[in-house]
């Protein structure tokens, strides 16, 4: 699978069919820290990413102070 | 995994709340449940104006479009703030959500208003999101009480106010304890009330409701946060949220039902008039005031210095 991370728009790739949840803690990313989204559609914790899935993990921390 | 309302595919999954949903039932269910926080605390009613201070990132945009959806009077204030090309970017997008849905934007320059974020950290020791939010505040409450808003409401989040909680905590900063509520009311004439609809939400849910609305968003992260303490604070409640899911929305709520009412009389100190501007402050000249003389002090000396040079 191939993954575009954002905001740092870096890409990496990934062999095999994947949880969700484990791309998630195999990049480093808590619980609830990032969005999958694969084309139109978001992929919750708990389904699977396709070996030959494209998809984008986007943060949602922000902040300052 | 199914939608709990539904039946149908979801497409998120909200771990403190045991739940999943597709966007269909999602996007009304956050939309009632900022409606239930707006009532609850009784932030503002239909009949007033409420000024929405809109930084065009997904916090502030995602409320704007809920209290549109939900009937309310508003108009946008955007500040472009002077972060280089952050700035830029974040002033285009919140314009052009305005300009898409053709809603009223107040767009201010603070480099046109006489000093940026940039300038504040180029000629101050302070550390940019310091400045940047004393600018931010004296800005609010002029632009609101000048423009005859009676209510600012801004994007917070439930992240940021647990953030902040923590922060105040590991401190026992008890001035700002009293005052971390979603409803602030002024206790000086030149203050508006400020709330935080989004006080219960998280940043994933507003993520979301952007992503489903497809609110253009800026995604960058503000270039003056890297090692921003309030982020470390973020990182430590998601690491006791992945292990305990319902600890933010907990943290924060139980000390607002529970601890806060006991800072009461922390709370209560009117602030004086800033000598500067006319604008409420706890001391001779409000933090803005402050900052503007030390820009002009150290702008000036270096530019006595270049002369003679």
């Amino acid at each position: 699978m191939r993954i575009t991370i954002l905001p740092e728009r870096k890409t990496v790739e990934l062999s095999g069919r994947r949880l969700v949840s484990n791309v998630l803690r195999d990049l480093g990313y808590l619980p609830g820290t990032a969005m999958v989204i694969r084309g139109d559609e978001l992929i919750p914790e708990g389904e699977m990413i396709e070996a030959d899935d494209e998809i984008e993990i986007r943060s949602v921390i922000s902040g300052g102070i | 995994m199914k939608c709990n309302r539904c039946g149908e595919r979801a497409e998120i999954k909200l771990r403190q709340h045991n739940a999943a949903f597709c966007r269909t039932c999602f996007v009304p269910l956050l939309q009632k449940h900022v409606r239930r926080s707006i009532r609850k605390q009784k932030m503002f009613s239909l009949d007033e104006h409420i000024l929405v201070a809109v930084s065009g990132g997904k916090d502030s945009l995602a409320l704007w479009d809920i209290l549109i959806e939900l009937g309310y009077q508003t108009t946008g204030l955007h500040l472009s703030l002077g972060i280089g090309d952050y700035s830029d970017q974040s002033t285009e997008l919140a314009v052009a959500f305005a300009e898409a849905r053709n809603l009223p934007l107040l767009n201010i320059s603070l480099r046109e208003e006489g000093l940026a974020v940039d300038d504040a950290t180029a000629f101050t020791n302070r550390p940019a999101c310091s400045a940047c939010g004393t600018l931010k505040r004296h800005y609010f409450d002029k632009l609101a009480i000048d423009r005859g808003f009676p209510v600012v409401a801004t994007g917070h989040n439930l992240d940021d106010e647990a953030a902040r909680l923590l922060g105040n905590v590991l401190h026992w900063q008890m001035d700002y304890l009293a005052r971390q509520k979603p409803v602030l009311e002024p206790t000086h004439e030149r203050f508006v009330r400020k709330v935080k609809p989004l006080y219960r939400t998280t940043e994933f849910e507003s993520a979301a409701y952007c992503f489903f609305r497809k609110i253009d968003y800026i995604l960058d992260e503000c270039p003056n946060s890297a090692g921003a303490t309030q982020l470390k604070h973020k990182e430590v409640m998601n690491q006791l949220e992945a292990a305990s899911p319902g600890t933010k929305l907990s943290f924060v709520q139980d000390f607002l039902e529970r601890a806060r009412p006991m800072m009461q009389s922390e709370a209560n100190r009117p602030p004086l008039t800033c000598e500067g501007c006319g604008m409420p402050s706890f001391t001779e000249r409000c933090s803005r005031c402050r900052l503007v003389r030390e820009v002009q002090t150290k702008r000036a000396r270096y530019a006595d210095r270049a002369r003679s040079e």
